[in-house]
């Protein structure tokens, strides 16, 4: 099994599209996830008896496989970026919704106690104590969502979607190496320069961590 | 859409669907089949990695690792080029699958060996246990919960995946979603979907039924 080298220099437009349809699809996923999640997290962390609930049915939902995902969507969007989107945006919620969660059990009472006695409203304490402290733990859940999802946009390729997974139908239907290798290859280098970035990002929102590491 | 969802009911009770070798009740086999086997060996690949791994402390960067890489591989990528490179066989969807099972394997078995508590592990070589003692009857019993929890998620994991043996051109219940999606056959394809879920989800639901009961006893 060799390279085709010249193929990748023929195609390099192509592959410049297909990554960022790729990226494009996957990160408007995890967006769109944490969107829904943060609010159903709240939900699950205050209200006790729907904790279960939703965290049960987010898992239900991620035991149904990807590709049915997908197909069972067929009859409401059709082939199309959208369908795509949203078996992502499914996906993510499982991830997302546990990790918000977490982190939010995981904020000391004492710091809420605090922001209370200093007769900071619920809302406020919610933006400015809990979502900061609870930050670490989702945005764990940010990097495990968008490292699974960029890695599951080529399975929409079988409804005509895909990103780079369109190569791995083309080099399957030519019996042609080259440009599965190229996306098998993109699509790592994709997840692995997204988690960096999200890394970073986590560094410049939580300024007060950086004095303790 | 009413339509479709009568036709769908029709074509998932439809006797017809049930038998002879593209029935419903072959297609299943296959896919259970396809399933099992490839968790077995992953079972068996991943499931000393991690107890090494955990026991002796060390590699635990590569185990962290492992998992994030399983989740970025892309599985179609993965399938299509062991296709390409070996040929037709059962052998792609295996590496595939295989590859897909180890780290949620390895993962978790490390996970629940670095949960047992230093203090018993101490204990245990107090009393004059052997390393390989200490392994087999302290962490790993005590492990074991945890260990069971990768292999259900492996499992899960990989009966949503063995669709795409149909992909190259082998059986499973994915026959119905390929063969539906070429064939333009709506109905087909949303019953072959509709299966394959139904099964992963009642998988799930009774292999932690089991663990529940198998480890009742337990506080943690």
């Amino acid at each position: 099994m060799t390279i085709d080298w010249s193929w990748i220099g023929d195609h390099t437009d192509d592959l410049t599209t297909l990554t960022i349809s790729h990226l494009q699809a996957a990160l408007t996923a995890v967006f769109l996830g944490v969107l829904i999640s943060l609010p159903l997290a709240v939900i699950a962390h205050r209200v006790r008896p729907l904790r279960g609930f939703l965290l049960g049915v987010s898992n239900v939902l991620f035991t149904i496989p990807s590709i049915a995902v997908f197909v069972l969507l067929l009859p409401v969007s059709g082939l199309t970026r959208t369908t795509t989107v949203i078996g992502l945006t499914i996906y993510t919620l499982v991830v997302l919704l546990r990790n918000t969660v977490e982190g939010l059990d995981s904020v000391p009472v004492k710091a809420k106690e605090a922001a209370k006695a200093m007769g900071t409203r619920p809302l406020r304490t919610l933006l400015t104590v809990e979502f900061p402290l609870a930050l670490p733990v989702i945005m764990a859940g940010v990097r495990i969502a968008t490292v699974m999802s960029i890695s599951l946009v080529s399975v929409a390729t079988y409804i005509g979607d895909g990103g780079l997974g369109q190569l791995f139908t083309d080099g399957f239907q030519r019996n042609f190496p080259t440009p599965v290798i190229v996306g098998v290859v993109l699509t790592l280098l994709l997840a692995v320069v997204a988690d960096a970035a999200l890394v970073a990002l986590q560094y410049v929102l939580t300024p007060w961590r950086r004095r303790r590491a | 859409m009413y339509e479709l969802f009568k036709n769908l009911g029709a074509w998932l009770v439809g006797g017809e669907q049930w038998a002879g070798p593209d029935g419903i009740a072959h297609r299943l086999a296959e896919h259970l089949q396809y399933s099992l086997l490839a968790t077995l060996i992953a079972t068996a690949i991943g499931l000393p990695l991690g107890l090494l791994i955990g026991h002796t402390g060390k590699g635990a960067f590569l185990a962290i690792n492992l998992a994030s890489f399983g989740r970025a591989l892309p599985t179609v990528g993965l399938v299509v080029l062991v296709f390409l490179a070996g040929g037709l066989s059962m052998l792609p969807v295996y590496v595939a699958l295989v590859a897909l099972a180890v780290p949620a394997i390895v993962t978790n078995t490390y996970a629940g060996m670095t949960a047992v508590d230093p203090d018993v592990k101490d204990a245990a070589r107090g009393q004059g246990m052997r390393g390989h003692q200490v392994l087999l009857q302290v962490e790993l019993p005590l492990a074991l919960p945890l260990i069971m929890t990768g292999l259900r998620l492996a499992l899960i994991q990989v009966v949503a995946t063995a669709t795409i043996a149909a992909y190259v051109s082998f059986g499973g219940l994915g026959r119905y979603v390929f063969d539906g999606l070429a064939q333009r056959d709506l109905v087909q394809v949303l019953g072959g979907a509709v299966l394959v879920a139904v099964v992963a989800v009642a998988l799930d639901l009774a292999l932690s039924a089991l663990q529940r009961f198998l480890f009742r006893h337990r506080t943690a």
